[in-house]
Formats: C-alpha cells, sequence, structure tokens
C-alpha cells in the first residue's frame, strides 16, 4: 500500500507532515462508510450456496445431537430428539432465511430484522 | 488413476502413545509446525528492518496486520482491541494452511474437519466465555426476543439456542468443505489430463483456471473464519 505511493514526493518532506496527511486521509476514510453490511461471505453466490448448505447441516445436526444428548441424560430415548430434530430444523431454516435475506450473523432473529429495517430507514 | 481422496490420509511420521492415547507426530501435524515456523519467520524477518519505509517483505507484513486489525475495528469495536494477537494469531494460521496446500505434494490441514472443528470450538467456548463474562446471566437474555409475547419462549429459545449452538459446526463446514471440494476437483482434473492423452490439453486449461479461482478461495476462507470470528465476539462484547 504504502510502497505504491513513494513516487511521487521527490523532496524529503518533514515526518510531522507527513503525519498530518495520514491523519487526514485516515479521517476520511472512516467517515465514509459507517454503516457497512456485517456478513461474511455474501458477496458471491458459490459462497452463499455453501453458507446456505452448511448452515441447514448444521442446524439440524446440532438440534439432533442436543436431542440424543439430553435422551440419554433423562432416559427419554426416541422423544426428545425427535422433538429437538424439528427444532434443529427450524433453526436451519432461521439461519438459511437470515443468510438469503443478507440480515448479520448476531443471534437474535427479531432483533436482526429490525437492525436492517433502521440501517435501510436512516 | 490415482485415489482422488488418497491426498487426505493421515499417516503418523513419528509413533507415540501416550496412556493408551495416540498422540503420533502425522503429517498434519508436520505442515502445521510448518505453517507456524513459516508465519514466525515471515513477521520477524521481515519486519527486522523495521524502516519507516517499509520494503516489499515489511510491508506484505503490515498489510497482514492493518488487515485484521481494520477488520476487527470494524466488525468488533474498539473493545475488541485487546483480542487482537488471538484473531491475527487465527487468520494467520488458517490462511498460511490454505495456501501451504496449494504447494503440490503438500498436505492442507484445513481439509480436515477435526481441525477447522477445534478451531471453531476455541472460538465459541472463549466467546461464550467472554459474554458471560461482560453481562453475566443477562447474556441468555439474548436467545429470547424483546417484545415477542412470552408464551412463545418455549420454542423461541430452544430454536435460538440451537442456532446460537450451531455456530461452531457452521463455521467448521465452511472451511473444511471449501478446501476439501478444491483440492478434489483439482486432483480428479488431473486425472483426467493423464487419461484423456493429446485432448488432456482442455481439463490442463481448465485446471489452470480452478487452481487460480482455489488460491482465491484459499484467502476469502482465511477472510471468513476470522470475520465470523469478529462478529461473534461483537455479539459477546456488546450484545445490543
Amino acid at each position: 500500500m504504502s510502497a505504491t505511493m513513494m513516487d511521487e514526493p521527490k523532496a524529503p518532506l518533514s515526518l510531522e507532515d507527513l503525519d498530518a496527511r495520514l491523519r487526514a486521509a485516515r479521517a476520511q476514510e472512516s467517515t465514509k462508510d459507517p454503516e457497512r453490511s456485517r456478513t461474511g461471505d455474501a458477496g458471491s453466490g458459490m459462497g452463499l450456496g455453501f453458507r446456505v448448505a452448511t448452515e441447514l447441516v448444521a442446524g439440524i445436526a446440532v438440534g439432533t445431537l442436543i436431542g440424543f444428548a439430553l435422551d440419554s441424560w433423562l432416559g427419554t430415548r426416541p422423544v426428545l430428539m425427535v422433538v429437538f430434530l424439528f427444532l434443529g430444523a427450524a433453526a436451519g431454516v432461521m439461519n438459511v432465511y437470515r443468510a438469503a435475506k443478507g440480515l448479520d450473523d448476531s443471534v437474535g432473529l427479531g432483533q436482526a430484522q429490525r437492525r436492517k429495517d433502521r440501517s435501510n430507514g436512516s | 488413476m490415482a485415489n482422488p481422496v488418497e491426498q487426505f490420509r493421515i499417516e503418523p511420521l513419528v509413533p507415540l502413545e501416550i496412556g493408551g492415547v495416540n498422540v503420533s507426530f502425522t503429517n498434519s501435524a508436520l505442515f502445521m509446525v510448518v505453517s507456524i515456523c513459516l508465519v514466525t519467520a515471515f513477521l520477524t524477518l521481515s519486519v527486522r528492518g523495521r524502516a519507516l519505509v517499509p520494503g516489499r517483505w515489511q510491508s506484505m507484513a503490515e498489510v497482514m496486520y492493518e488487515f485484521v486489525a481494520n477488520m476487527i475495528r470494524d466488525n468488533v469495536g474498539s473493545k475488541g482491541r485487546k483480542y487482537f494477537p488471538f484473531i491475527f494469531t487465527l487468520f494467520m494460521f488458517v490462511l498460511f494452511g490454505n495456501l501451504i496446500g496449494m504447494v503440490p505434494y503438500t498436505f492442507t490441514y484445513t481439509s480436515h474437519i477435526i481441525v477447522t472443528f477445534g478451531l471453531a470450538i476455541v472460538v465459541f467456548v472463549g466467546v461464550t466465555i467472554i459474554g458471560f463474562m461482560h453481562h453475566g446471566l443477562h447474556y441468555f437474555r439474548m436467545f429470547f426476543p424483546h417484545g415477542a409475547p412470552l408464551a412463545t419462549a418455549v420454542i423461541l429459545v430452544p430454536i435460538e439456542l440451537i442456532s446460537y449452538c450451531s455456530r461452531p459446526f457452521s463455521l467448521a463446514i465452511r472451511l473444511f468443505a471449501n478446501m476439501t471440494v478444491g483440492h478434489i476437483i483439482l486432483k480428479v482434473m488431473a486425472g483426467f489430463v493423464v487419461a484423456l492423452g493429446v485432448f488432456g490439453i482442455l481439463p490442463m486449461a481448465f485446471l489452470g483456471g480452478v487452481t487460480l479461482l482455489e488460491f482465491g478461495i484459499a484467502l476469502l476462507q482465511a477472510y471468513v473464519f476470522t470475520i465470523l470470528s469478529c462478529i461473534y465476539l461483537h455479539d459477546a462484547i456488546h450484545m445490543h
């Protein structure tokens, strides 16, 4: 980055001058784009596809795992596993919905939706 | 034709067993050590001159540093600054693992789900502990959306909880799947080059494109892994 700018100044500039210019450039950069979207790899279609697939699989797998663990702990073999399988599927679909809608990855669907609305409205 | 998944086989180089647990030094471990040595050498040697106007190597190291520092500043905020060493280490480890894997005859340790899952679970457990440290038991509140009827808590809380627990899995699977799929595609295409004889020039050209794409994916996935860790950290610290 800084190597590309080396060709322009011929006379040796003072360091204070350089520092001031750097600070001005940084300030400009930080005000330029304050509300950027915080979604990981939503840029490429392949990335989004991968994301949807992994979210679905991970949701169902984690739900089933939790159900299985609770079952073997409480001794209610198939019941909780089935319940948590569906809850896990719901969680997976919810995550896919968020990925498709371009919401951020933080916890809480309602809050993510509201944040998106707020950033679009303002 | 060579088996396309043979490249992922783990081979013990120094067989070792402690207390009945197999802790052999494998080819996977070897390349982890190699990548750590490369990262350390790259970062220490490149900034050895401490030049005010950086040379080629030093500006590469500075670009890496600034990239991660900006990522933390934009996604976590100023409170995330003290987690910089961890995030930077994570980024460099994944990045060099992905890139070393692009060199022929090497082993890609990020193509094993246990490695990526190990990294992801460290992030997950660490972020959860940080969340509880900052907010105490209030941290549980984020599993229930504000303003929703209380009766829906029975179904909403488990769903949000599962969604939260699925983070390390989706983080691990995304990195692992991208690396594994890419390497299998390369191997299968390379097999076609040999099998087709003269017409092998077609898959050969395709292979060149895919190799470039794989370099892109190696960089992108290291970025994705790190930025998602940053976003999770932001959640734990700020909790909205």
